[in-house]
């Protein structure tokens, strides 16, 4: 068994967030992070592993450098790593990253029982696309919004959280699942022994002359070019001011509240 | 001369932030007031690894060396001097084992502190025996019937002495010849004729424990002792060198979060209608503070890398303590002069830190010994 986990750096929300001229997000020169709810799914293979002993790959496409967070999920544990980088997959929507990725991971194998799991979305783009787009360009079954996973024979048991309670339901694999963060699982840390050793794990580096040739893979629909999704424009919000509380019942605050919205012309 | 990390150690130094700010500083304060070890912490620091740095991992360690240490003591101290007291202390006994010990000793006794969660500690001062080591007073006497030797005398302010599985002890093999005349031994907790006797209070480090230990006919197989008869006065110098490194560590890492804290506050204080950030005694201030801590770490980075090619180190060990320790007491009371009356409040961890950074100037070595060592090193070539 194998669990392909497809993570993604974003920008590390505390700091600054750069945008290049074409609208797309200017990664080399912000801070990153590994994405909240991909670092779940990772913790969810991980457990997994400990229970079954399976193999736990962890798949990003990111710049080079995105090599540094491949190498942090190896220190916690993952078996081995994918990195798949190509100026060609710049710029990639979701729709064209989910093409990329569903042609490398068909280009690694999906076994019987094999999973794919992915973080339910990120915090950059925040479209929780990628997965379910990946599980159907590999026909796969798909469950979202995991809390817990638990495998029993061939027969997958995942928690769904919902908004008003939660929902479980058994899946067979080979299946893709996503995971939402938990603040009361968190992810592990890495290890000192993890950190020694996640230089000499399995480290694969798919590029455009590993996957231009794949099925999946249609050469005019990757990157910024082949992307459906044109950005028309990125900006920063300016911070909102504080804003004035006002307390009472009665008519006279009434009046300043009316008063105030008739000056923003909001009435 | 490249001071730049490895990949590796830089992975380090993200895992030991990482682990002070979501482990360590949640419960500085609170460990402080209660004057509690935190057991839990150290439980937490031995799963991950930290307390087998620099040792092999045939032993149960985590490889690296001296500057791996340093790395995850600054990274601590930043958070919360106890917790980095804790582990650059406890690593002192497994270094010596690993350093002097037999192969049989290793085996036994370096898995259970790099990986099973024991504490370790090293128990050289004595009531008469602080900066003046050849007073020590405790005695060891060979029982050949038994093959044993039976341990007599005091220790006192031994950290984590009362809690560790396995201690470093000094004693006197042959009384007449002082420090030639040093024995050091592993001890168990648990042997008959150990025990812990008084549990210091103190004024900060408190959530670090430090114990007084008592050893009243204490009868230890001649086969733990620890390098050779009589040869234990080197086993504690060399030792003391690498520890000394690890408190400048310490120093260090409080000093460069109090910067961090004083910068913070110079911006957010508003006094006279602007930000005291943009006053010039201020700006000092915070120059003084930012030049003196970066000599401090090149100092500290330098004998580190200096211990790890294998080459002496005593006289940087002294220097970088010293120095580190004297700038830390210096920039947690300047930061803490900088916050003004909220550095002095329990609710800011100022004045925590300042109580907790004097002591680096006196453990391990006061800066007065410190200076006798570095005059002997640079006068006596």
């Amino acid at each position: 068994m194998r669990i392909y986990v497809c993570v993604k750096q974003v920008p590390d929300t505390s700091g600054v967030v750069a945008v290049n001229p074409d609208g797309t997000l200017n990664r080399a020169s912000m801070q990153t992070i590994i994405n909240p709810d991909d670092l779940s799914a990772m913790e969810q293979a991980l457990v997994l592993k400990d229970a079954t002993g399976c193999q736990v790959t962890a798949v990003t496409m990111g710049p080079p450098p995105a090599e540094g967070m491949l190498r942090e999920l190896l220190a916690m544990g993952a078996d081995d790593a994918v990195l798949i980088s190509a100026r060609e997959f710049g710029g990639s929507d979701t729709f064209a990253t989910s093409q990329i990725i569903s042609a490398a991971i068909n280009h690694l194998g999906v076994g019987k029982d094999d999973m794919i799991f992915c973080g339910r979305q990120a915090i950059d783009g925040d479209t929780a696309q990628v997965g379910p787009q990946i599980a159907e360009k590999l026909n796969l079954p798909q469950v979202s919004y995991a809390a817990e996973i638990e495998k029993v024979g061939n027969d997958v048991t995942v928690k769904r959280m919902l908004e008003d309670g939660y929902m479980k339901i058994k899946v067979q694999t080979p299946c893709l699942i996503t995971c939402i963060s938990d603040k009361e699982k968190k992810a592990r840390y890495m290890t000192l022994n993890g950190i020694n050793h996640c230089y000499e794990k399995p480290f694969t580096l798919l590029n455009f002359e590993a996957l231009k040739d794949e099925p999946l893979i249609e050469l005019d629909k990757i990157g910024l070019k082949g992307s459906p999704t044109n950005i028309f424009k990125s900006f920063t919000p300016p911070v909102k001011g504080v804003g004035v509380m006002l307390e009472g019942a009665d008519k006279k605050t009434a009046e300043t509240l009316a008063n105030i919205l008739l000056e923003k012309h909001v009435i | 001369m490249d001071f730049s990390l490895t990949k590796e150690q830089e992975m380090l130094r993200k895992l030991s932030a990482q682990f002070a700010l979501e482990e360590l500083e949640p419960i500085a304060a609170q460990i402080d007031e209660e004057h509690r070890f935190p057991v839990e912490s150290f439980e937490k620091m031995a799963k991950l690894g930290f307390t087998g740095i620099g040792v092999p991992e045939q032993y149960g360690g985590t490889g690296g060396g001296m500057l791996e240490k340093v790395i995850a003591v600054e990274e601590f101290a930043k958070k919360c001097m106890a917790s980095a007291a804790t582990l650059s202390i406890h690593l002192i006994a497994p270094h010596a084992i690993l350093a002097f010990g037999t192969e049989e000793q290793k085996q036994k006794y370096l898995p259970r502190l790099t990986k099973g969660g024991e504490l370790g500690a090293f128990a050289l001062t004595e009531p008469n025996a602080g900066s003046d080591a050849a007073g020590v007073k405790t005695t060891a006497v060979y029982d050949e019937k038994t093959d044993e030797y039976i341990l007599n005398g005091t220790k006192c302010f031994i950290t984590g002495g009362a809690r560790a599985g396995v201690l470093v002890v000094f004693a006197l093999t042959d009384p007449k010849a002082k420090t030639k005349g040093i024995s050091a031994f592993i001890i168990e907790k648990g042997m008959p004729g150990f025990s812990s006797g008084k549990i210091e209070s103190k004024m900060g480090l408190a959530g670090s424990e430090t114990a007084e230990l008592v050893f009243e006919d204490c009868r230890v197989p001649a086969a733990n002792m620890l390098g050779k008869i009589n040869k234990g006065f080197k086993i504690a110098m060399q030792s003391l060198d690498a520890a000394r490194v690890g408190v400048g560590a310490q120093g260090l890492g409080v000093a460069e979060e109090a910067i961090e804290m004083a910068v913070k506050y110079t911006h957010e204080r508003v006094q006279f209608g602007k930000p005291i950030a943009a006053l010039q005694g201020i700006q000092w201030y915070i120059a003084d503070m930012a030049m003196k801590t970066e000599a401090a770490k090149a100092l500290l980075y330098m004998t580190a890398s200096l211990a790890d090619s294998g080459k002496p180190f005593t006289k940087e060990a002294a220097m970088c303590k010293l120095f580190a320790a004297e700038n830390a007491r210096f920039v947690t009371n300047l930061a803490l002069q900088i916050h003004g009356g909220y550095g002095y409040m329990k609710d800011y961890p100022l004045e925590r830190m300042y109580r907790d950074a004097k002591i680096t100037e006196i453990y391990e070595g006061t800066s007065e010994i410190h200076k006798v060592v570095i005059a002997r090193a640079v006068m006596n070539k």
